[in-house]
């Protein structure tokens, strides 16, 4: 009996052993051609865009048709407004609405709330420019660098607010008892324990925040819009920003341009890259918490 | 200091003649429609030890955590009968559950030291009911960790993170946690089922030395740390108290047949 049945399970053995291997090359080939297009879009972006970077695309105003060199500085300055604006506005929204969502959120409203959420991550950019486009920037008469600015923000809340939620959530319940059980009210226990002990996987959400909506058009198209001079205004005048000169020269028929939109597509997925990592760097070996 | 000095009476008096700190009448207890306690009453003195005992899931844990209130915690728990400490009333929803936790201080089954250094730790509660600054706090917690028998493993490394601890060492801080809020009473939940026999040994004599001023309340699965360390022991089973008494009583002739059985290990 047992000499004769030897030999099965060592074909079933070889068979099954084929079929891993297979697997594992459908595996790897899945991942390549997931990678694949992220690289490409890196190596072309590099290639196309260092050319244009030097000192005076951080430096100087873009140059008007038919002159050469130029740089990129106003639509900088500007994203860098634009972005700290919506930070100001949908950081603040996106943190306290996730600590009441992980704290106080077993109710109908916070189950709305979630939701709508939800809902708010999936609109597509340009609704929310369109939006905010008839809320901000038609009672205020004009493009701006504060319409931008809410545009953005509105787009960052439900990102920031999920995962503060889930990060909260992740903090364990005997720190919270403890600190109850020493007497501190709730807000208390959520402000010196809970809070300081999600910190790190709470910056990370808001950096990849950052970076998700740094690189933005189409909310800017109708809210920040565009301008080739300075504009370090709030309000009053249109401001110009990365994504938008990207769009504007990119579709120009000028060589000069394309090199300006080329570079600043260069510069804006530096800047993702550099988010990223940085939350990388911030969460390692964070997410265990204590305990 | 800030604490008021009591006079050290637990050497002198006979257990059963020491006043009445906590008192427990018809208490029941219900997480949404299941019921967790049936009807417990029970005296706890002051400054002397009295243990909980009984098998998993009886339901002592959750007596421990209604003197304190933290079942609050949970949605859906409700408690009926009464509750006095002092005379009080713990249970009524006009209770200042911060105040009450205050006075009633709780020490968890698992060391749950905070991520930040030991003295920080220590200087949490004070800090947080603005009990003390500057050089006070710094002697309020020396007198805590002293107290809590760690602070001469600890006074060299005080701004180092309390995870560095050992196991016991972290529990002991959590002990010296509590007493720097200066409570009456110390709720205790199987303190040492996570440690070693040579920790569960320190936490035990701590809790003889915390006596002589601390009301304390233990839940523990070890029969004989009970009988070691409490003057009074009760038997908790299926959410009753089934009996309750001096423990040299309760661990020699026990008047329940179900406590003898558990007593002698026949179940649980």
């Amino acid at each position: 009996m047992t000499t004769q049945a030897a030999p099965r399970p060592r074909l079933h053995y070889a068979r099954r052993k084929a079929m891993n291997g297979l697997m594992w090359v459908f595996a790897v080939l899945a991942v390549l051609l997931a990678v694949l297009p992220l690289a490409l879009v890196l190596t072309y972006v590099i290639i196309q865009g260092a050319s244009a970077i030097n000192w005076d695309f951080f430096t100087k105003l873009p140059k008007p048709v038919g002159e050469t060199g130029g740089g990129a500085a106003n639509a900088l300055l500007g994203s860098l407004i634009i972005v700290g604006l919506a930070s100001a506005f949908g950081l603040p929204i996106g943190i306290l609405g996730g600590i009441y969502l992980a704290e106080f959120g077993n109710n109908r409203f916070a189950f709305t709330v979630r939701f709508a959420a939800d809902v708010l991550a999936g609109v597509p950019a340009i609704v929310i420019g369109i939006f905010i486009w008839a809320l901000v920037v038609i009672p205020m008469h004009g493009n701006s660098a504060l319409a931008g600015g809410v545009a953005l923000g509105v787009m960052m809340v439900p990102t920031v607010m999920r995962t503060t939620e889930e990060l909260v959530r992740l903090v364990p319940r005997s720190l919270r008892e403890a600190s109850l059980a020493l007497g501190a009210s709730h807000w208390r226990t959520v402000l010196s324990i809970v809070l300081p002990a999600a910190r790190g996987g709470v910056i990370t959400g808001i950096l990849l925040a950052i970076a998700r909506i740094a690189g933005e058009a189409a909310p800017l198209l109708f809210t920040a819009g565009w301008s080739s001079y300075w504009s370090a205004r709030l309000a009053g005048q249109p401001v110009p920003s990365l994504p938008i000169l990207i769009f504007q020269y990119a579709s120009s028929p000028y060589e000069d341009w394309h090199r300006l939109a080329w570079g600043s597509a260069l510069v804006l997925v530096v800047l993702m890259l550099l988010l990223s990592a940085a939350a990388r760097y911030v969460t390692r070996g964070k997410l265990r918490l204590v305990r | 200091m800030l604490r008021t000095e009591v006079p050290d009476r637990a050497q002198t008096d006979p257990p059963s003649e020491r006043p009445p700190k906590i008192e427990v009448s018809r208490l029941s207890f219900f997480y949404g429609r299941t019921q967790a306690l049936h009807d417990i009453s029970l005296t706890i003195r002051e400054r002397q030890i009295t243990a909980l005992i009984g098998p998993s899931g009886c339901g002592k844990s959750t007596f421990l955590r209604t003197l304190n209130r933290m079942n609050d915690v949970i949605e859906g728990a409700r408690a009926e009968g009464s509750v006095t400490m002092d005379g009080a009333e713990i249970l009524s929803p006009t209770v200042d559950v911060v105040a009450l936790r205050r006075r009633v201080g709780m020490v968890f089954q698992r060391a749950n030291p905070f991520p930040m250094s030991i003295f920080d730790n220590v200087a949490y509660g004070p800090r947080i009911h603005g009990l003390a600054g500057g050089s006070d706090l710094e002697g309020l917690v020396e007198e805590s960790l002293t107290r809590a028998a760690l602070w001469e493993e600890v006074k060299d490394k005080l701004r180092e993170s309390a995870f560095g601890l050992s196991g016991g060492q972290q529990q002991r801080l959590c002990i010296a946690r509590l007493l720097a809020v200066g409570p009456e009473v110390v709720l205790m939940d199987e303190p040492c089922s996570a440690l070693d026999p040579i920790s569960t040994l320190r936490i035990e004599e701590l809790m003889h030395e915390l006596q002589r001023r601390y009301t304390i309340v233990i839940v523990t699965h070890n029969m004989q740390q009970a009988a070691r360390v409490s003057q009074e022991t009760g038997f908790f089973l299926s959410g009753e108290l089934i009996e309750v008494g001096p423990s040299a009583k309760v661990f020699t002739e026990p008047v329940d047949k179900r406590t003898e059985d558990y007593i002698t290990g026949r179940f649980g």
